[in-house]
């Protein structure tokens, strides 16, 4: 194992262990942002650079800050959190996880021919990613398209609300809202 | 213990970490950072067989990590849409409140 591998590990693990565990979530979302960057720097370790800033521009530019949105336009109690922000059956999810883990782990460290060096450096260049996305995987390319399309105009039409009502009603019921608030003011 | 390990047992870590926060987190959008950090998970599990692998030149696990990558971000996406949408309508995103479909 060498130091770069055990520090950027590290890193990863304990914002990984920062989203879980924060009582803010704000605190979490941010620690998930050091985990992308960490898992960022990981690939650029194994030599996939196009990948390591693709994690970087589609993750800790774009999930993370529109996780904060939604942190944003779904808080409703204040900068301090009231309440236990872990479920009742806190231990058993936490008796899951390291379940799975000690399965996982104990199948990893048990096969066999996990090739123990690493063949030399390949050659992941920009231009050999674009040419086998434009030959071999053309199709799953133009699938991928429709897929954001559609994911696109389908989070914006959940996400929009209801514009059913016609717009008078709608105008007198805000007329109505607004109106009683001045008078009592 | 090889080098290959090392990236298989960190992202071993790492799933398990998110799928900790997937069942405990009371918080929707908790909920979806687990899925976030189990999907990273699998992705690095990707690169690094695509590293150690015998044949590194040929560009395949590289490519699906690209794709998981995509299809992570719509996930994302039309996930925080729903959370928004529910929130809009339950006034929380605790998801131990919402339950009405519960039997």
């Amino acid at each position: 194992m060498t130091f770069a591998f055990a520090t950027v590990a590290l890193i990863t693990l304990a914002g990984a262990i920062g989203a879980l565990a924060f009582r803010q979530i704000v605190h979490s979302v941010l620690s998930l942002a050091i985990t992308f960057t960490g898992i960022a720097m990981l690939y650029l370790q194994l030599g996939a650079q196009f990948l390591g800033f693709a994690q970087f521009l589609v993750y800790i530019g774009a999930v993370t800050i529109l996780i904060l949105f939604a942190v944003l336009l779904t808080r409703n109690s204040g900068p301090v959190i009231s309440g236990n922000p872990y479920s009742r059956n806190w231990a058993s999810g936490m008796g899951v996880g390291v379940a799975v883990f000690a399965c996982l782990s104990w199948a990893i460290t048990r096969t066999p021919g996990l090739t123990p060096t690493a063949p030399p450096e390949p050659q992941a260049t920009v231009k050999a990613i674009g040419l086998k996305l434009m030959s071999d995987y053309v199709i799953p390319l133009e699938v991928i398209a429709l897929l954001l399309t559609a994911a696109m105009v389908g989070a914006v039409v959940i996400a929009m609300g209801d514009t059913k009502k016609p717009q008078s009603q709608a105008g007198n019921k805000a007329m109505e809202s607004i109106n009683p608030s001045k008078e009592r003011a | 213990m090889s080098a290959l390990s090392h990236y298989l047992l960190l992202s071993a870590v790492l799933f398990s970490l998110g799928l900790t926060a997937v069942l405990i987190r009371r918080n929707a959008i908790l909920v979806l950072v687990g899925v976030e950090l189990m999907l990273n998970a699998a992705n690095l599990n990707f690169v690094a067989f695509w590293r150690f692998g015998p044949d590194p030149n040929n560009l395949d696990g590289l490519l699906f990590v690209l794709f998981s990558i995509a299809i992570a971000a719509a996930e994302a996406a039309v996930g925080l849409a729903l959370i928004i949408a529910v929130y809009r309508h339950y006034k929380t995103t605790d998801i131990e409140k919402i339950s009405e479909l519960k039997g």
